[in-house]
């Protein structure tokens, strides 16, 4: 692998980890505050999931950088401006609406990127996407049930999702926009082109919510920037519950 | 035959079968007030795991490393599921959750008061699965011999999970003495907080306990307080040791006569203080359990309507 390769995949695998890291902060809050017992367990279930991906890919740009950083040091070290997640990741937890539309927005994603990794030249990256296939399928499921009984529910759940939607739909562009770092990996066969996967996730998401009595918001708003470390206001606060205890005892072993 | 003999003949086969060890079954006939002692314990078990998810929630957002924040999400997820399952067993006997949600939340049915302790540093992470699970452990492992078959099952089920919660806290702990002096001052000062309400889990001396011997005699119990207090003094004593933390009882002594731990009071005013609702965090837990069973109501509701005009269109096509 050649050094700008490398650091180019290293730099992706940063970002993937970031992405599941914040995600899997997110819905971790909901443990405790869902709305009964099932649905904690659900939310517990999918916070892991995503955990557990920021690991492997924290892992994995580990051993790329070689530096003897380690997974704790990419999660609990950097600040916001080094963070590189997307957006719709960072936004707060919300109600339990604004959660399940930003999870339906983000699985049909995952589901469209997730067998396009697995099929990376880069064998870890592959790896770690196989899995991780699974679990979105599952997480799919859920969230999609969930938008069709909150949308075509009652009068309230249908305002309050159609209010969530509305106010995360501008935070779903950057998702296919590349820049020149994964460009370079897509050309080769290692990250995936996600502008390719736009059309496809407007058509299965526009068929759910259309399903559900909700309206497919305009596309006019966007906000965009996670990718370069410029982020909502939302992601310090964030990042200052979670690297609290770690960076208080710094050098620590847990 | 009049009433009260075939009762008396339902209440001799009845204690025919227990005596015979064979499991009281759901649609077995069972003594009112057998069916009323269940039903209090084991939805007081299901809102002491329901519970218990807040301190160790309240953690999870600033758990230290990844590592740990997966195995305590992990963790809470199986408490939720045993809540779960607790919530089925209780249910058999014919009450709803819904009914047992409202005891627990008008204050008519308990938790482990040990959940009134508020979880202060991540030391108390480690604390709370090695000395709270641990002691739910030693009471839930005689449970499993419990008369009621639902709930034998569930804790034989459930103390497979239990002992990965113990051992997770103590590997917690594992760490932290053997860091840093920071850390083995957290680890010390959670060990001196949670050692004595963990003792109180067991609940008062037998001699004071209102619920103990009839639950024996029905073998829904099968040790008392004290017996299985105990076995979870004798055997915390030595992973004290191990850990290197000073004991927080400092009348714990050897007794050679009785083969275990001798040991000091348990401040009783304090047990039953917490008890009658006055702890650290007794308000706190159940306000923020309403809190969330508040905030989800118009999410119950909106399921409820989705489902009903799902089986209106469903009636509508047949």
């Amino acid at each position: 692998m050649s050094d700008t390769i490398k650091d180019a995949t290293l730099e992706y695998a940063v970002r993937l980890g970031d992405d599941a890291n914040v995600l899997g902060h997110r819905i971790s809050e909901w443990v405790s505050h869902g709305p009964f017992l099932e649905e904690d367990i659900a939310y517990a279930n999918v916070a892991l999931d995503y955990i557990g991906r920021a690991r492997m890919f924290y892992g994995y740009a580990s051993e790329l950088a070689d530096d003897g950083r380690t997974e704790d040091d990419f999660a609990y070290m950097r600040d916001d401006r080094q963070y590189h997640n997307l957006l719709l990741m960072e936004m707060p937890r919300g109600d339990f609406a604004y959660s399940q539309v930003r999870q339906l927005l983000i699985d049909v994603y995952y589901n469209l990127l997730l067998p396009k990794l697995a099929e990376s030249r880069d064998d870890t990256l592959a790896a770690i996407a196989a899995k991780a296939i699974k679990e979105s399928r599952y997480h799919l499921r859920r969230s999609r049930d969930w938008v069709l009984r909150l949308g075509d529910g009652t009068e309230e759940s249908h305002r309050r999702t159609q209010a969530a939607l509305d106010s995360l739909w501008g935070y779903t562009h950057e998702m296919f926009e590349m820049d020149e770092t994964e460009r370079l990996l897509a050309d080769k066969g290692i990250a995936v082109d996600t502008t390719r996967l736009r059309d496809e996730w407007h058509r299965q998401v526009s068929s759910i919510l259309t399903e559900a009595t909700l309206s497919v918001p305009e596309d006019g708003w966007a906000v965009r920037g996670g990718r370069i470390g410029y982020h909502t206001e939302n992601l310090g606060h964030l990042l200052t519950e979670m690297q609290f205890v770690h960076r208080s005892y710094p050098g620590c072993q847990w | 035959m009049s009433s009260e003999q075939k009762l008396s003949l339902q209440e001799q086969q009845f204690m025919g079968k227990i005596n015979a060890e064979e499991k009281i079954e759901p649609k077995d006939w069972m003594p009112e007030k057998y069916r009323k002692n269940l039903i209090r314990q084991i939805s007081q078990h299901a809102h002491s795991e329901v519970i218990g998810m807040q301190p160790e929630g309240n953690f999870l957002t600033r758990a230290p490393s990844l590592r740990r924040k997966a195995i305590l999400l992990s963790k809470i997820q199986d408490e939720a599921g045993h809540g779960l399952y607790l919530y089925s067993a209780a249910e058999t006997l014919g009450i709803s959750r819904d009914e047992m949600i409202e005891a627990l939340q008008s204050g008519r049915a308990k938790y482990a008061s040990i959940f009134n302790y508020p979880a202060l540093t991540w030391a108390d992470m480690g604390a709370i699965g090695w000395l709270v699970d641990g002691a739910a452990i030693v009471n839930q492992v005689s449970l499993q011999r419990t008369s009621y078959g639902p709930y034998s099952r569930g804790m034989i089920r459930i103390c497979k999970e239990e002992s990965f919660h113990q051992r997770q806290g103590y590997d917690i702990m594992l760490s932290l003495v053997n860091g840093t002096q920071e850390q083995k001052a957290m680890a010390q000062d959670a060990l001196n907080r949670f050692y004595w309400p963990a003792l109180m889990m067991f609940g008062p001396h037998d001699s004071e306990s209102a619920h103990s011997a009839k639950s024996m005699e029905w073998k829904i119990k099968r040790e008392t307080n004290d017996d299985l207090r105990q076995k979870f003094i004798d055997q915390t004593a030595s992973q004290i040791e191990f850990l290197g933390l000073e004991h927080p009882d400092k009348e714990l002594k050897w007794s050679e006569e009785r083969g275990h731990y001798d040991s000091g009071e348990i401040d009783w005013e304090e047990f039953h203080s917490v008890i009658a609702g006055n702890g650290h965090c007794n308000r706190q837990r159940l306000e923020h359990h309403i809190k969330a069973h508040q905030e989800g109501a118009w999410v119950r509701e909106a399921l409820a309507a989705y489902n009903a005009k799902k089986q209106a269109k469903q009636a509508e096509a047949a």
